[in-house]
C-alpha cells in the first residue's frame, strides 16, 4: 500500500500483468469468479444506490410506478400528475448526472494518482479544479453570470490551466529531455501546486470582494452541486464520456506499463511521451467536463482511488470509477433527503457531503488495513 | 518501503530538482556528512545566507516606510531611535511595527514548518496543511464564529491553534497505527483525508449560515494587517519552541529523507524522530495560522525554491527557508498595501500572486540546468 505501483502481489493478481488489461479480457469477465470479485459488488452497489436514490427519499415512488412513468414518458402516454414531473425532471436527471460525474471524477483521480505515482495527486490538488473554480467564480462575481455560462467558464478555466501546467512542466529542455525517472511527473505536480495556490488565492480574494449573497452563491458552486442537473446537461456529459471512457480503456494498457518506469516502458515499445500526453489529456478532459457539469465536487477524485484500492486490494480504474459514482450518489442522497431533516430544511450542495462521508471511510480503511499489515 | 527502494539515483541531475524519486523527495546526495553536495561550497552558501539576511533587513525597513502614507527611511530611523509622540509620521511608523514583526514571525514559522514537513512526509505535495492543520484551524474558527459568536482576531487565535493541534494529533494517531508506524504515505493520506472531512464539515456550516461566511471569508484569505501586540504575544512561546525543535532537526531530516530502512540502519529511531519533527511543525504552523490565518503558499513553495539553491541537505534548507519565507511574505504585504489604494490586498493573497510566477520560473530554470 505504500505506493501506487501495481507489482503483482498474489497469484490471483498475476494475470493482470500489462499483457492482459483486465477490462479487455472477455474470458475473465465471463468466468464464474467474476461474480465474486469486489469490482462486481461495487457495480452492484452503484446500481442499488441508483435505485434507492430514484425511488426513495422525501418523495417515494414504487417500482411499478417508476416503470409506468418512464414508459409513459418515452411513449408519450398518460402522465401521473406530480410523480411524472418529479421523477423525470428532478430525480432521474440528477441521479444520471451524479453517476456520470462520479465516474468521471473517479477515473480522473485514479489516472492522475497512478500516472504521477503520488497518492495525493488529484485534479483537486494539482490545480485543474482551481482553474475551473477561478474562472467560474470570476464569472459569477464579476460578470454576474449563472447557469451554462458558468459551466462554460469552468470548462475553459480547467482546460486553460491544464495547458499552462503542462507547458510549464515540459518546456525548457526540449522534447524527451524530461522523461527520466519520475522527474517529469514531479515537475507536473510542482507546477500544478504552484498554480493551484495562486488561483486559490484569487478565488478567496474574489470571495472577500463580492456581495455576501453572491459570495454565498459562489460558495455553493465551489462546493459542487447537482441542483442544476438537467437532461441537457446529462446529454452533454454522456457524449463526453462516450468519447473519454473508451480512451481510458485504450490507454489502460500503456498506463500499466508506464508504472514500471519510463525507461522500462520505452524498452517495452511504448511511446512514452505520446502515452503520457494521451493520459494527461484524457484525465484533464474527464475532470473538466465533470467540473463544468456540477462544479468541483469536493474530494471525489482524491478519495475514489485510495478507497477503491483498499476495497479491491489493487489499483483498478473500473473500481475507482464505480467508487466515485457511489460516493456522489450516496452523498447527494444524504444531502437532499437526510440533511434537511437535521438542519431545518437546508438542502446542502453535494460537495459538502462527499468529503464528510468519504473521508471518515478512507480513514477507517487506513486504520483497519494498517492493523492487518501489522 | 517501495518508495525508497525503487528510487533511481540520477547523479547531479536530480540535485537541482530534488523530488525525483517515485512519490517522494529523492534522497540522492543527501547523506549526512556530505553537506557540501551538488551546489557550491559551504562558504558560498553561508555568503548567500548572509545576503538573504541583509535582504530581509532591507525588506523589513521598507515595510515600516511604505504604505498608504509613504515615509523616507530617515524618518523611520528617527522614529525608532528618537520617538516623538507629537509627530504623526512617527506614530505611523510605530503602528507598522507589529505588522512587520508579525510578518517576520509568521514567515519564519511557515518556512521552517514547510521544509520540515516535506522532509517528514517525503512528498513534494506535502505542505504544513497536509497534516490537517489548516483544516482543523479553519473548522475551529468557523465553529467559534457560528456557535460562540466570536468576531475578533484575538478571539480566533485560540480556536485556530487548538483546532490545528487537535487535527494534527488525530492525523498522527491514525497514521501511526500498525507496526511500521507513521510512514510518509500513511501520514499524507491520513492528513489529506482528515482535511477533506473537516473542510466538508466547515462548509456545512458556511452554506447554512451566511453570517458566519461573511466573517470567515475575511479570516480565510490570511493577512498580517490589523493585528496588534495582544495577538502576537500569546503565540510567541509556541513559535519559539517549535522553531528550536525544527532547526535542531536538520540532521534527523537528512536521514529520514534516505528512507525509513536506511535511516533505521543509520541508528535513527525513525518513529520518535518523525514524532518530534511533527510536534515542531504543529507548534510552528499552529501559531502562524493563529497569527495570520491560513497562508498556504509559503510553506509549500519556499522549501522547493530554496532546494534549487542549496541542494537536498536539510541543514541548509532549514535556515534558508527561515530567511526566505519572511522576505516573500513581507514583500507581498508591502505590495498588497499600495497596489489597490485606498484598499489593501491581504498578504495571503499577494504571497501567492507574487510567489507563483517566481516559483514557476524556478522550476523551469532548475530543470534546464539539471537535465
Amino acid at each position: 500500500m505504500t505506493a501506487l505501483k501495481s507489482a503483482p502481489e498474489t497469484a490471483f493478481d498475476a494475470d493482470t500483468s500489462p499483457k492482459h488489461p483486465d477490462h479487455l479480457q472477455l474470458r475473465r469477465v465471463l468466468s464464474p469468479t467474476f461474480f465474486l470479485r469486489p469490482t462486481f459488488f461495487l457495480g452492484l452497489a452503484v446500481v442499488v444506490m441508483f435505485a434507492v436514490y430514484v425511488l426513495l427519499g422525501s418523495y417515494t415512488v414504487t417500482i411499478p410506478d417508476f416503470f409506468t412513468i418512464v414508459i409513459n414518458h418515452l411513449t408519450g402516454g398518460e402522465k401521473i400528475p406530480g410523480a411524472s414531473f418529479i421523477v423525470m425532471e428532478h430525480k432521474l436527471p440528477r441521479a444520471v448526472v451524479g453517476t456520470m460525474i462520479g465516474v468521471a471524477f473517479g477515473l480522473a483521480g485514479a489516472l492522475f494518482q497512478t500516472m504521477l505515482r503520488n497518492p495525493l495527486a488529484s485534479p483537486d490538488i494539482i490545480g485543474i479544479s482551481y482553474g475551473a473554480s477561478a474562472a467560474a467564480v470570476t464569472a459569477i462575481v464579476i460578470f454576474g453570470a449563472s447557469g451554462a455560462v458558468v459551466s462554460g467558464a469552468a470548462l475553459g478555466g480547467a482546460l486553460g490551466v491544464a495547458a499552462i501546467i503542462y507547458a510549464i512542466s515540459r518546456g525548457g529542455s526540449g522534447a524527451g529531455g524530461g522523461s527520466r525517472g519520475n522527474a517529469a511527473g514531479n515537475r507536473l505536480i510542482l507546477a500544478g501546486v504552484g498554480i493551484a495556490a495562486a488561483l486559490h488565492a484569487v478565488v478567496n480574494f474574489l470571495m472577500t470582494r463580492a456581495d455576501i449573497r453572491t459570495a454565498a452563491d459562489a460558495l455553493i458552486w465551489l462546493n459542487g452541486s447537482l441542483n442544476s442537473a438537467t437532461w441537457d446537461r446529462a446529454g452533454v456529459l454522456a457524449v463526453s464520456l462516450l468519447v473519454l471512457v473508451p480512451a481510458v480503456i485504450a490507454l489502460a494498457g500503456p498506463l500499466r506499463i508506464l508504472e514500471l518506469g519510463d525507461d522500462a516502458a520505452a524498452g517495452l515499445g511504448i511511446k512514452v511521451n505520446a502515452a503520457r500526453l494521451g493520459l494527461v489529456l484524457t484525465a484533464v478532459a474527464l475532470a473538466a467536463v465533470a467540473t463544468a457539469a456540477a462544479g468541483p465536487v469536493a474530494f471525489v477524485a482524491f478519495l475514489a482511488g485510495p478507497i477503491s484500492r483498499r476495497i479491491v486490494r489493487k489499483p483498478s480504474l473500473p473500481a475507482s470509477a464505480l467508487t466515485g459514482a457511489l460516493i456522489v450518489l450516496l452523498a447527494d442522497f444524504f444531502a437532499s433527503n437526510i440533511a434537511p431533516v437535521i438542519l431545518d430544511g437546508t438542502v446542502l450542495p453535494v460537495g459538502v457531503i462527499t468529503g464528510a462521508l468519504g473521508a471518515p471511510f478512507l480513514l477507517w480503511l487506513l486504520v483497519t488495513s494498517n492493523r492487518k499489515e501489522a | 518501503m517501495k518508495l525508497s527502494t525503487t528510487t533511481t539515483v540520477q547523479g547531479r541531475g536530480s540535485g537541482t530538482l530534488v523530488p525525483a524519486g517515485p512519490g517522494g523527495i529523492s534522497p540522492d546526495a543527501s547523506a549526512p556528512g556530505r553537506g557540501s553536495g551538488s551546489r557550491g561550497t559551504a562558504g558560498k552558501r553561508t555568503a548567500w545566507l548572509l545576503a538573504a539576511v541583509v535582504v530581509l533587513a532591507v525588506v523589513s525597513a521598507a515595510s515600516l516606510a511604505i504604505g498608504a502614507r509613504g515615509l523616507p527611511l530617515n524618518t523611520v530611523w528617527d522614529a525608532l531611535t528618537n520617538f516623538n509622540p507629537e509627530d504623526g509620521n512617527h506614530a505611523v511608523v510605530i503602528a507598522r511595527i507589529p505588522r512587520t514583526v508579525l510578518g517576520l514571525l509568521a514567515g519564519v514559522a511557515l518556512g521552517l514548518a514547510g521544509a520540515a514537513m516535506q522532509g517528514v512526509a517525503r512528498n513534494p505535495l506535502a505542505d504544513p496543511g497536509i497534516l490537517g492543520l489548516n483544516a482543523g484551524a479553519a473548522l475551529a474558527v468557523v465553529v467559534g464564529i457560528y456557535v460562540f459568536g466570536i468576531g475578533s482576531l484575538t478571539g480566533y487565535i485560540w480556536f485556530a491553534f487548538i483546532g490545528a493541534a487537535a487535527a494534527a494529533v488525530v492525523v498522527y494517531a491514525i497514521a501511526s497505527r500498525g507496526r511500521d508506524g507513521a510512514t510518509p504515505v500513511k501520514l499524507a493520506l491520513a492528513g489529506a483525508a482528515l482535511s477533506a472531512g473537516l473542510f466538508s464539515l466547515m462548509n456545512v456550516i458556511l452554506v447554512s449560515s451566511q453570517d458566519t461566511l461573511d466573517r470567515f471569508r475575511f479570516w480565510q484569505v490570511g493577512s498580517i494587517g490589523g493585528r496588534d501586540w495582544s495577538v502576537l504575544l500569546p503565540a510567541l512561546p509556541f513559535l519559539a519552541v517549535g522553531a528550536v525543535i525544527v532547526l535542531g532537526g536538520g540532521r534527523v531530516l537528512n536521514s529520514l529523507a534516505l528512507g525509513d530502512d536506511i535511516a533505521r540502519g543509520l541508528g535513527q529511531n525513525v518513529g520518535l524522530a518523525r514524532g518530534i519533527m511533527a510536534l515542531g511543525i504543529v507548534l510552528l504552523c499552529g501559531s502562524a495560522t493563529a497569527l495570520a490565518g491560513p497562508i498556504g503558499f509559503l510553506g509549500l513553495v519556499i522549501p522547493h525554491a530554496v532546494r534549487l539553491l542549496t541542494g537536498p541537505d536539510y541543514r541548509w534548507i532549514l535556515p534558508f527557508s527561515l530567511v526566505s519565507a519572511p522576505i516573500l511574505l513581507i514583500t507581498a504585504d508591502i505590495i498588497g498595501r499600495v497596489i489597490l489604494l485606498p484598499g489593501e490586498v491581504p498578504a495571503g493573497i499577494m504571497t501567492a500572486i507574487v510567489g507563483a510566477p517566481v516559483f514557476v520560473w524556478l522550476i523551469r530554470r532548475g530543470k534546464g540546468a539539471g537535465l
